[in-house]
């Protein structure tokens, strides 16, 4: 099989205008869900905090100021094709793919203004790395010559929010809804609601929280293609956006924009859940090379 | 619709007391940024009985992190952070002077017990209209713990910058 190659620099540039465009551009799905939510929305406080999350989205665009400080914590989703190889620069030979994808971080995070918010070991010194690296980096191989580079930028306050329980095989949609719900109310206030919220069912314990977030890739209008996912997606979005929580938590009919549930097969013994709580300020961008 | 309040720091404890959880504040004048790691050093300070960098009495802490400022601009977006991660330290900056805090989310019983008992308002600003919130900071400027880079403390000068009073004085919550 013919490989196709992709030069090095090509992916670092990628991934550089990638966190930039992503931290300063609110993808358009995201935006007309907030202008349809305000437009629903009966609650009158709740309707003008609708108002300044899409003002602060015009405003980020124009004035090239990033939609929120908390630039987060770059994840990196690369679908890349089988045939494709990566070539990378001939003084360097020992660099790879994940070198080229942190150095465009580093990059985007440093050009971009954006704020630098990881440090290198979680309970010691806390030193930040000061680069916005190391990413978090999900590599699938996939059939065909093309690569397929998505980068999110996580905020850590939502992020925070996030649960993962493991169910009994025989509990119910019904236990495993309502404890998402629950999750859902809990981090209330504390995670910039309106949500978006990924659901990750089944897999074994690291499977289901990767496809909860691989879940909050997809369109905002999309369904789950079965139907019986596709409905529960559909009851959890009526039931959280009941819970009265409302943008930033002061009350109101839009706690979530959208429910996405992702799922995969699991052992007999398991039902793992997962919950990826991402906030309003949904930053995600995908370059196909 | 709720109150719309203007107020100025330092704040007094009139003004304190004229807020009440749910209404709609403009607060103009000096206020102090802070979060996890200068909250932190503060407390420590205190614990040692040492002079803090900044005085605290009447003051605002807002809980944020900003991005870097463009090349020409006063500072880059600058939205709230989570409050909850401040109360095991709020209480103690309560003490010590500190009369308002700006920041999103709930906060716990310690907190709402010592904005009672000293007189001091916690209130929220929308979380994620970073862009649309630094258009009200007119100057910035880090005075203390530069090492903390996006954590270090900034006196910051806003205009009608706008927030919720989420907790009041008397014990009332906005959620
Ligand atoms: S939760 Fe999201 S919108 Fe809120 S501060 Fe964090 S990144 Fe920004």
């Amino acid at each position: 099989m013919a490989t196709r190659t992709i030069q090095y620099e090509t992916v670092v540039e990628t991934v550089e205008r990638l966190c930039i465009e992503s931290c300063y551009e609110l993808p358009d799905d995201v935006l007309k869900a907030l202008k349809s939510a305000a437009d629903r929305e009966t609650d009158e406080r709740a309707k003008k905090i609708l108002g300044q999350l899409i003002e602060n989205a015009s405003l980020a665009q124009q004035e090239r100021i990033p939609l929120c400080q908390d630039t987060g914590l770059t994840v990196v989703f690369v679908e890349q094709g089988a045939d494709v190889t990566i070539s990378v620069p001939d003084d360097d030979p020992k660099l790879c793919i994940t070198d080229a994808i942190n150095e465009g971080v580093a990059k985007g995070y440093e050009n971009g203004l954006l704020r630098k918010s990881i440090v290198a070991e979680p309970l010691n010194e806390r030193t930040n790395t000061k680069t916005n690296t190391p990413a978090v980096i999900h590599y699938s191989i996939v059939p065909g010559d093309k690569l397929k580079i998505t980068v999110m930028a996580k905020g850590g306050g939502c992020e925070n929010k996030s649960r993962f329980k493991m169910f009994n095989p025989t509990d119910t949609k019904q236990t495993v809804s309502n404890w998402i719900i629950d999750v859902v109310r809990q981090a209330g206030a504390n995670a910039c609601p309106p949500f978006i919220i990924g659901v990750g069912l089944g897999g074994n314990f690291e499977t289901a929280c990767l496809i909860s977030k691989k879940a909050l890739l997809r369109n905002i209008d999309d369904h789950n293609p079965v139907q019986f996912y596709a409905e529960m997606e559909t009851e959890l979005l009526e039931k959280i956006n009941d819970l009265n929580v409302g943008p930033q938590g002061f009350g109101g009919n839009t706690t979530a924009l959208a429910v996405k549930i992702e799922t995969a097969p699991c052992h007999i013994a398991s039902l793992p859940v997962a919950v990826n709580i991402e906030c309003h300020s949904h930053r995600h961008k995908s370059q196909i090379l | 619709m709720s109150n719309v309040i203007r107020v100025n720091t330092p704040l007094s404890d009139d003004v304190v007391l004229s807020l009440r959880a749910g209404d709609e504040v403009l607060v103009s004048g000096v206020i102090y940024t802070g979060r996890d790691q200068a909250h932190k050093r503060l407390c420590e300070l205190l614990d040692a009985g040492k002079v803090l960098p900044i005085d605290l009495t009447g003051q605002v802490i807002y809980f944020v992190g900003p991005t870097p400022a463009a090349p020409g601009r006063v500072i880059g977006a600058a939205g709230p952070t989570t409050s909850s991660r401040m109360d095991a330290f709020s209480p103690k900056l309560i003490a010590a002077g500190l009369k308002g805090m700006i920041g999103k989310g709930y906060r716990g019983d310690e907190v709402r017990d010592a904005l009672k008992e000293y007189k001091a308002v916690h209130l929220a600003a929308t979380g994620g209209a970073g862009a649309l919130l630094s258009k009200c900071i007119v100057a910035s400027k880090i005075v203390a713990y530069a090492d903390l880079g996006t954590e270090a403390i900034r006196k910051l000068v806003v205009t009608d910058f706008p927030c919720v009073a989420a907790y009041d004085a008397y014990g009332g919550s906005v959620y």
